[in-house]
């Protein structure tokens, strides 16, 4: 009888867990086998591979299409990652510490901005931008992610600085730093955890998106990796891609594991931090 | 080292509320300036204006002579501890301590030596590689200090720096403060809503109440003659009794006894009918203990007593009495300002510890009636403060000084 307890609480505490970790990794671990995968060997109705191969990633690293794909997508998401962070983390402090009029509203704009559907904005760019010749440009993408970026950034960080009290600035304002010191010195290294998150969840905004990376580009210029992976072709037209894509899939994804491996607490620490207080 | 001087000072906040009301206070050069006052009286509002984390609304801050009203907190050259210690969490405890210094730009060669210098004052040597979060309160109070001390300010500013302290390490730090305050020699504002510790480390404190000051004065003149009940009820632990007193023909009536009056005092009085006279607890004694030739200027009485708290040093009895309600209603709102509590009318009598006065029981108790202050219950002032304690003046004018400290505002003005 306390063998049977034994295993059914082995059940519910291990039970659960990998029933989730099943479902979210058996699409990851189907493409990373699919990718190893040679062009003949896609349909041979088993999972693994019949014999291994790094026949796609070298193809896929022939494609110009990819390559160029990949730099716009690292540069573009970098770009606005960064110009995000730094707009987010001042607008952010003034939001946490000054009191002026308006502060609500942009606030509430905010947070409406960031609920906005993407598909709704995309036909409205797709024609500004035409006349405006930033169609198809890396700053025709960067603006619009920044657009979405910038909101939760800015709620992130504001939940941040106004966890950290106000003595910290005065302190050092008295001890002989001017305001941007106080900033740079303490507030700022003290915010470095929201500052993480604020940029980790830009970054993965700007890399995952399809929807503006498919609508404002038309060739390799400014074409992101998502967008590009759809124009993939097989080696002869009669053949599906499927390998090669998820062999660029599987790419364009390692960032992204890295990154989260590399912050995952410091994630945890932003994404809790602020709901608790204020 | 500089004196501050604070000018009809006075500070405003958006809704109309002075928190800061019309205070004048010369801070002299090395001298140790304790503000002190219930919560909410406007101390940490007249520090904080003096290190320019407030505007000052109108008035003039002096510092060293020069103007300092418009100076960016930076400029002011001044040190500051808060009550939270405010160290930085993400640097060490030497980079904590070598902030102020890296923001001067000074060589790392001055920096280590000022670092260790500090650090061997204030006993942190092997603490200066660990953060903030690794100290206890002690240290991180003594940090604090630390980076205090490592630029030559010009002025210490101590906003309730032990009030997060343990009552034991509290003890302590305050005899550290005053030896450094003592060694280094530089002038000194300290808040504290603690009257023990506005007593034992001040030179001279400032009391304030609803922003308004009330008296500045040596700990000693403050204890002996305060200007009026407020300060009276403040200072001092157990605090001042304060007993209702119906004027007689020559004399007051207390619940427990009859006091006849000098002169001078009755001149004073005028037609005033009821008074609240002001006993301190060490002013009573045990009857049978006081001798003949003292037992002649106080008034001996018999009372119930209905508590007695034995310490060791002294032995505290509490004697319950009546009083009329105009009284009561005064000192319900007077303990009310004070933070405090006064559930009954009572009188707390320090008395030796030789005393067997049970409780429980009528114990004849003497008071020393020459040491009785006298209030107005309106305005609330001290009709004979400049009356008491006649009879040793070379005593009191010694800690006092030769010129007595001003009074700074009139406490009628108050209400």
């Amino acid at each position: 009888m306390n063998d049977e307890h034994r295993v059914r609480s082995g059940l519910a505490k291990y039970g659960g867990p990998l029933v989730v970790v099943a479902w979210t990794l058996f699409p990851v671990v189907w493409i990373l086998s699919l990718s190893f995968k040679a062009e003949t060997d896609i349909n041979n109705k088993k999972f693994l591979p019949s014999s291994w191969t790094l026949q796609n990633y070298r193809t896929v690293f022939k494609t110009p299409l990819f390559t160029s794909a990949l730099r716009n997508s690292i540069f573009i998401s970098l770009i606005a990652t960064v110009l995000s962070v730094i707009i987010a983390t001042v607008a952010a402090y003034a939001i946490a510490r000054l009191e002026f009029p308006g502060k609500r509203l942009i606030l509430s704009l905010a947070l409406a901005i960031a609920m906005f559907p993407a598909v709704s904005l995309v036909g409205p760019l797709f024609n500004i931008w035409r006349s405006i010749h930033l169609y198809d440009t890396w700053l025709g993408l960067i603006i619009p992610y920044m657009s979405f970026t910038l909101p939760l950034s800015i709620w992130t960080l504001s939940a941040f600085f106004r966890e950290i009290p106000w003595e910290m600035e005065q302190a050092a304002q008295i001890d002989g730093a001017t305001s941007w010191q106080a900033f740079r010195k303490v507030i700022v290294p003290l915010a470095a955890p929201g500052v993480f998150t604020a940029a980790i969840l830009a970054f993965f905004f700007a890399w995952n998106d399809f929807v503006f990376g498919i609508s404002l580009t038309s060739t390799n210029r400014a074409r992101p990796v998502p967008a590009a992976l759809a124009f993939f072709t097989g080696a002869s037209q009669f053949q599906r891609p499927a390998a090669a894509i998820s062999a660029a899939a599987v790419i364009v994804t390692i960032p992204v594991v890295i990154l989260v491996l590399l912050f995952q607490r410091r994630i945890v620490a932003g994404l809790t931090a602020g709901a608790v207080k204020g | 080292m500089a004196e501050i001087t604070l000018t009809n000072i006075v500070k405003t906040y958006g809704d109309g509320f002075k928190a800061v009301n019309d205070v004048s206070l010369d801070i002299e050069d090395g001298e140790l300036m304790i503000l002190v006052g219930p919560s909410g009286c406007g101390k940490s509002t007249v520090l904080r204006m003096i290190a320019g984390l407030e505007d000052i609304t109108s008035g003039e801050l002096r510092i060293g002579g020069q103007r300092m009203n418009e100076k960016a907190p930076r400029e002011r050259n001044l040190a500051m501890v808060f009550q939270n210690y405010a160290l930085y969490p993400h640097l060490s405890v030497f980079e904590n301590i070598a902030f102020p210094l890296r923001l001067q730009k000074r060589s790392e060669d001055e920096i280590r030596t000022k670092v260790q210098e500090a650090a061997a004052t204030l006993e942190l040597t092997e603490h200066l590689d660990r953060k903030p979060s690794q100290l206890s309160g002690g240290q991180r109070q003594r940090v604090a200090m630390g980076r205090a001390i490592v630029r030559e300010a010009q002025a210490f500013l101590f906003d309730e720096p032990l009030s997060n302290l343990d009552a034991k390490l509290r003890g302590q730090m305050r005899t550290e403060i005053s030896r450094l305050q003592r060694r280094l020699g530089i002038t000194t504002v300290y808040v504290t809503h603690d009257q023990t510790e506005a007593m034992t480390l001040g030179d001279r404190v400032a009391v304030l109440r609803k922003g308004l000051l009330q008296q500045v004065a040596t700990p000693r003149e403050l204890y002996e003659r305060p200007v009026n009940l407020f300060v009276a009820g403040f200072i001092g632990s157990p605090p001042m009794n304060f007993v209702p007193a119906s004027v007689e023909d020559g004399g007051v009536s207390l619940p427990f006894a009859r006091v006849e009056l000098p002169q001078q005092i009755c001149e004073r009085i005028g037609g005033q009918q009821l008074l609240i006279a002001g006993i301190r607890p060490d002013h009573f004694e045990d009857a049978r203990l006081v001798d003949a030739a003292e037992r002649s200027h106080g008034v001996t009485f018999t009372a119930h007593v209905d508590v007695t708290e034995w310490l060791g040093n002294e032995l505290f009895a509490y004697v319950p009495f009546e009083a009329p309600a105009e009284v009561t209603d005064r000192l319900k709102s007077l303990a009310r300002e004070l933070d405090s509590e006064s559930l009954r009318t009572q009188l707390v009598a320090s008395l030796d510890t030789a005393s067997d006065i049970q409780k429980g029981q009528d114990a004849e108790l003497w008071f020393d009636a020459t040491k009785m202050h006298l209030f107005d219950p309106a305005s609330g002032e001290n009709l004979t403060r400049d009356l008491l304690y006649a009879p040793a003046p070379a005593r009191s004018s010694g800690a006092g000084g030769a010129s007595p400290p001003p009074r700074a505002s009139a406490p009628s003005r108050g209400r």
